[in-house]
This record gives C-alpha cells, structure tokens and sequence, in this order.
C-alpha cells in the first residue's frame, strides 16, 4: 500500500518543496521534482508488473467525510486502467520535467514552473488512483486548477491570464453537469464508491428520473451528465473553444497538461464509468456522435492554422475526439489504447514544436518557418516520427491503436458505422495537416528573418533526450495492441479484459465472424491508404506546387475563411453568451439590481437616520444649563407623576 | 429634641438652594459650589435618617459621598483651571463646545 500511495505523495512533497524553498534553489530548482517524478515512474512500473501478475489492489488511505451514510475516503484504486495511466502519467510528466530543464532555463519562476508541475502530476495520479466518485471530482477540479496556473504561467502577458481565465470558465460548466451526475449517483445507489456503485447497477436498471415533469431513464441521465464533464475536460464540441487558446502556457505545459495527460482524464473517466455507460444505449451513442463530429470539425480547422501550436492543439481535440468515438462504441479499451500512444506522440509533437519554436527564438507562426530540416535534424527526425504515426502508418503506434477504433467503430451497430465514415475523412485530414507543418516547417526556404535565422539552433541535449524517449515510444508503443488478424496477439486488450470484461472480444468475434477476419484487414489497407494519400496530397500541395495553397484557399474563400476563422465559434459565443451576460450584468443586475436596489435599500436606511438626527441634534446646543435644565425637569415631572399621579 | 421633619426640610431647603444655584448662575466656580450644596443636603438627610433608624449605614454612605465629593472637587476643578486656560473665561453661556 505504501508503495502505491508514495506514486502520487512524492510529486506532491516535490511541490511542497519547490513552492517553499524553490526561490533559494535558483537554477537547481528541477532536481527535486525530477528526482520525486522518476520515483514515481520508477513505482508505477513496477505496478504495471504487479497488475500483470494479477495483483490489483482497493484500499482506503483514510477516511475524509463521515456524516450519515455519507462516507467518503480517499482510496487507493489499481487496477489495469489505473496502471496504464500510471504509466502514461509519469512517463510523460518524468520527460516534460526534464525537457523543461532547458526549455524553461533563465525564466524568473522557474521554480515555480517546477512546483505547478508537481502539483499537477500529483493530481493528476491521485485522479486516476481515485476509487471513489468524489475524489475524482475533487482531483478532477485540481488538474483544471493546475491547468489555470500553468496556462496563466505567464501572467504579464494579458493574452495568457485571459487564455487561463478562459479555460477555468469553459471547464466548469463542463464540471458542473459532472458535479451534479455525482450527486445522482450518490441519490440513487447512497454510496459514492466505485465498487458499491457499479456492483448494484442492475438493481436499478429501468429506474427513471423525473427532469421538469418529464422522466428520463436514470443511466441515461447520470452517463450524460458526467460525460458533460467529459466534454469540458477533453475539449469536444461545444466546449473545445478554451483549448487552443491554452496554448499560451509554456509549451513543455502544452505538452504534458493538454495533450498526454489532463485532457484525456475525460476518456479516462468514461471507461471508469463503463458500467454506466454500457446501461445506456443513448449516451453511448451522444458519446459516439460527440466525439466523431469532434473530431472531423478539429482536424478541418487545423487545415487553416499558421500557429505550429495551434495546429497541434486542434490535432489534439480531433483525436481525442477519435478516443470517445472508441469510448461510444463500447471499445473502451480501444480507447484507452490511443489515449495511451497519443500521449506518446502528441507530447512528442508538441515538445518538438517547442524545439523548433526555441531554435527560431520564439517564432510560432509557420509562415515564418521552413527549411530547417538540415539545422535542427534530431528535432526534425523526432517530429517525423511523430507525424507518421499520428497519420496511421503501419507499424508506428498510431496505426494499431487508430485503426483498432476505426475497425471497432465501422463493426458497430447503431451510430458507430455512420461515424466511421467522419473518421476516416478526418484520419485523411490528420495526415494532411500534420505533414503541412513538417513541410511547412521543415522543407522549402526557410522564410525567417534573418536575423532569427542566423540563431538557428538544435536544442541543448536535455531537452532532445525526451524527444528520443517518446520518439521511440510513438513508434513501439502500438506493438502492445498487434490485433489478431495481423497475428498479433492483442495484449493491450486481453490486458484491459480484467477492466472492460470480455464483452469487447464477444462483439469482435461477432464481427469477424461475421466478415471472416477479411474485412479487418480490408479496413486496416483502406485506412493505410487514406494516411497515405494525405500525406501524398500535402507532399504535392506544399513541395511540389507551392503555389497550389494559396490558389486553393483564393477558390474557396468561403470555406477558407470559416476554417481560419474556427467555424466563427468563438465569436457565436461571443455574441449569443458572452455579450447578453456582459449587457444583462452591466444593466441589469449592476446598475439596476445592485446599485438600484441593494445599495438604494442599505442608502435608504442611512438617509432616514441622517434626516432625523438633523432634527434631533437641534437639542444638543452645547450650553450646560440647557442640560442641568432638561435633567431638573425631568426630575420635577418624575417626582410629580410619582406623588400625584399615582 | 428636633424632629425628623425639620432636618428633612432643612435638607431640601439647602437642596433646592444649591438647584437654583446651578441652574440660574453662569459662573462655573459658583455652579461647582452650588452642587456641593446639593450633595451635602442629601448628607443632612441620611445623617437624620440614621440617627432616627438607629443604622449606621446612612453615615458610612455620607463618608462615601464627601470621599466622592472630594475627588469630584479635585478633578472639577483641574477641568474648571484648563478651560479657563483655554477659553479665558469662566462664564457657562460663553462656552458651548459640545455643540452638534
């Protein structure tokens, strides 16, 4: 127990140490952190092997909240998804901490950055070892607490505070809807625990909950609301608008906090809620919707993205969006699994964007960049890695754990199949964009400024070794999840079988027999065909035709301009939320409500008292004898009521 | 012997002496003397009415009242000695300081 409860504390006590002592610490300020972190990778691996021999383990820390049959403890849950985000977790964060080492080195709160990071690794872990509904939701609140102070790291800059701002606002309305499932979880089952919950789901299976005089069924109801959390966390439409403006923070943050780790907690709590979801044909399929046209509205606005970030972030939210589709579609493990070798190269991809951003000496814009393929090669090399994997080439990790969602969704019934087909555009748009930037950024002339193209660097070796880990994991890591019709074994998902049950091998046996194993492995060339395609299609648009992009987006300015534009939501927000909540406060409940009313009521009872005391103080003349003569007065008329009145 | 009643008009006599005093003089040295008047009436009568009752309480309540007087003399009279610094004057309808 000590050993699993160490994972999260260690990153916790690097926080408490940086955030006291940090300032002392000047430069040397990562070695605490990086020491807590890599213990903690180091603990977490040899869960994973203690979870492979088959030893899971649910035990309370202590007990928080006891009040009635309100019981809550702070727990310690390993099982296989626990491990494998363990894994994931300290992984990422263990190279994201070294990486800053030289990405972050001379900024002023360095030690700071350090602390954040702390903080955030030790939510983060306790959120995914968490066996109770609550202390999800508390640690669940904390990453996004986290993500507030990391994305406002540099909070001069108004663009960053207001980027941060931005984030925590979005992620609570998300986290309101999550806020009120746990209450309804807790209403209907009295407990808040996992296994309680989830081991007396059937005997309230056809229950339903009655919403303004309409009754909905309950699992329908709870599944929608935590996935309403889900949304906000992982960036899916509606509530994807904060994060490409959460590119503001530090880029080893951007890395770690909105691509490997917090954003995914979303897919990660909704495989920890599977047995809730699987009650709910609805929401599964609200998931499944959600995440498919997620990910085909991302992918078409990183088109027009000159921002390297920015084209990485949108990235981000399509493939998340490619995780809930997997989610949606019951293949939890599926996306568990891209969940896991996105981590890997998506943090590859934006840790190689910061590579290239500190070569070119802050330049983000990739209109700017290009032609540095020979001066900065291992970043260079790293990035295509990277990008080959995320546009699903075989055998790159991307291509197993995208293709095992693409084969699930297209295998499904229901809404799944139809989704396939958005993903497939999308997967055809991933490999578009992510060799437009390799091109943009890498080939052609190089368009920077001289002088900044004078400076051109390769990064130190601190920073190129996290790029060699996770380049060698983006390519590996999907060997874990060979499917059956390529022989592999699918390890990954007898693996997650302890979590998910057997169901997932029941409805792919269904569909292989069903094609005989041939439309697997159809689907699989198909989806080879399409990454390539991309990546042929950009090959020829920005090597070949240079001229070709500008032409295009002359043709179909329309379509051009909604895409540049984000599909104008964050201006629709602007206009139908922002503004009317701007107008309704300034008018309405400032100046009317608050300045009229409560500040008039509170004004009028002083003004009552002033105008009579203006009255009365006339009496207070200052003279002693009209005292002395007030006070014989009163004791003449007291005497006389005393001995006549009576 | 003297009755009671005597020494109870004699008392209000010197009481209502001592009133008239503060409330029609404007000189505050004479005031302060009128309400040492007032208090040493009040003596007379709980002198008499001890003596009558037999109690000694009425008189250990006089010696609480010129130990008061005593110390009321001595401060009354540090503020009479600072105002005049203050204001030069000793007349009441001159000063009004307390005035809203």
């Amino acid at each position: 127990m000590l050993k699993y409860a160490l994972i999260p504390l260690l990153p916790l006590s690097a926080f408490v140490f940086n955030g006291l002592l940090g300032r002392w610490l000047k430069d040397k300020a990562h070695w605490p952190p990086i020491i807590a972190v890599l213990t903690s990778f180091v603990l977490a691996v040899s869960t994973l092997f203690d979870v492979i021999g088959g030893h899971t383990v649910d035990g309370v820390l202590y007990s928080w909240i006891t009040s009635g049959l309100f019981d809550v403890h702070i727990g310690i849950k390993v099982d296989q998804l626990t491990a494998v985000m363990l894994i994931v977790v300290t992984t990422v964060s263990s190279l994201v901490h070294i990486y800053s080492v030289g990405y972050m080195h001379g900024d002023k709160g360095y030690a700071r950055f350090f602390a954040y990071l702390g903080l955030f690794t030790f939510s983060m872990l306790m959120l995914v070892m968490a066996d109770n509904f609550l202390q999800l939701y508390v640690f669940w609140e904390a990453v996004g607490l986290c993500s507030y102070f990391l994305i406002g790291f540099w909070y001069e800059k108004k663009s960053a505070s207001d980027a941060a701002k931005k984030a925590f606002v979005v992620n609570r309305v998300g986290d309101f809807g999550f806020g009120l499932g746990v209450m309804l979880i807790f209403v209907t089952f009295g407990s808040l625990n996992y296994d309680t919950v989830f081991t007396s789901i059937a005997a309230h299976a056809g229950q339903t909950v009655s919403i303004l005089g309409s009754s909905y069924d309950l699992y329908t109801v709870i599944a929608l609301l935590l996935f309403t959390g889900a949304v906000g966390k992982s960036a899916q439409l509606p509530l994807h608008v904060w994060l490409p403006d959460a590119m503001e923070g530090p880029t080893p943050v951007s890395a770690l906090i909105h691509a490997a780790t917090m954003v995914t907690a979303g897919i990660f709590m909704v495989a920890r809620c599977h047995p809730i979801f699987n009650q709910s044909q609805t929401a599964l399929d609200v998931v499944t919707w959600t995440g498919g046209i997620t990910a085909i509205f991302a992918a078409t606005i990183a088109l027009t993205q000159y921002d390297i970030k920015r084209v990485v972030a949108y990235s981000t939210i399509s493939q998340l969006g490619y995780m809930f589709v997997g989610c949606g579609v019951g293949a939890f493990s599926a996306g568990i699994f891209h969940l896991m070798t996105h981590a890997f190269f998506k943090g590859l991809l934006f840790l190689g964007s910061g590579s290239v951003i500190h070569a070119l000496s802050g330049e983000q814009d990739m209109r700017n960049m290009g032609g540095l393929k020979n001066k900065i090669p291992w970043t260079y090399w790293t990035f295509m890695a990277a990008s080959v994997s995320i546009s699903g080439i075989p055998p790159f990790a991307g291509f197993f754990s995208k293709d095992e969602i693409l084969w699930k969704a297209y295998s499904s019934n229901g809404p799944g199949h139809t989704v396939y087909y958005l993903l497939a555009i999308a997967a055809f748009l991933t490999a578009f964009y992510s060799f437009r930037l390799i091109f943009m950024t890498f080939y052609g002339e190089c368009r920077a400024s001289h002088e900044v193209a004078h400076h051109v660097h390769e990064s130190p070796k601190v920073m190129l070794v996290p790029l060699f880990v996770l380049a060698t994991l983006a390519v590996i890591a999907g060997f874990v999840g060979v499917p059956h019709v390529l022989h592999g074994s699918n390890g990954f998902e007898s693996f997650m079988s302890g979590v998910f049950g057997e169901g997932n091998a029941a409805t792919e046996g269904a569909a292989e027999g069903a094609s005989g194993g041939l439309g697997e492995m159809t689907m699989m060339i198909v989806s080879v065909l399409i990454g390539v395609s991309g990546i042929a299609l950009a090959w020829f648009m920005y090597i070949i035709r240079p001229d070709l992009p500008g032409k295009v987006a002359k043709l179909s300015f329309a379509v051009h301009d909604l895409l540049s534009k984000k599909y104008y939501v964050d201006e629709i927000y602007e206009a139908t939320i922002i503004n009317p909540i701007k107008v309704s406060s300034t008018h309405f409940f400032w100046r009317f409500v608050d300045v009229g009313i409560i500040d008039g009521f509170v004004n009028a009872v002083g003004s009552i008292v002033d105008a009579m005391s203006r009255v009365l103080r006339r009496l207070q003349s200052g003279y002693y004898h009209h005292y002395a003569f007030g006070m014989a007065f009163g004791v003449f008329v007291m005497v006389g009521i005393f001995l006549f009145a009576r | 012997m003297v009755p009671l009643s005597w020494y109870i008009g004699l008392s209000a006599v010197v009481f209502c002496l001592g009133m008239v005093g503060v409330l029609t003089r404007r000189n505050i040295i004479i005031i302060f003397l009128s309400i040492e008047l007032m208090l040493n009436a009040v003596n007379i009568s709980l002198v008499a009415f001890s003596h009558f009752l037999n109690s000694m309480r009425g008189q250990v309540f006089v010696f609480f009242i010129m130990a008061v007087a005593a110390a009321e003399a001595a401060i009354g009279l540090a503020i009479i000695i600072s105002l005049n610094r203050n204001k030069e004057t000793l007349n009441t309808a001159e000063i009004n300081l307390l005035k809203w």
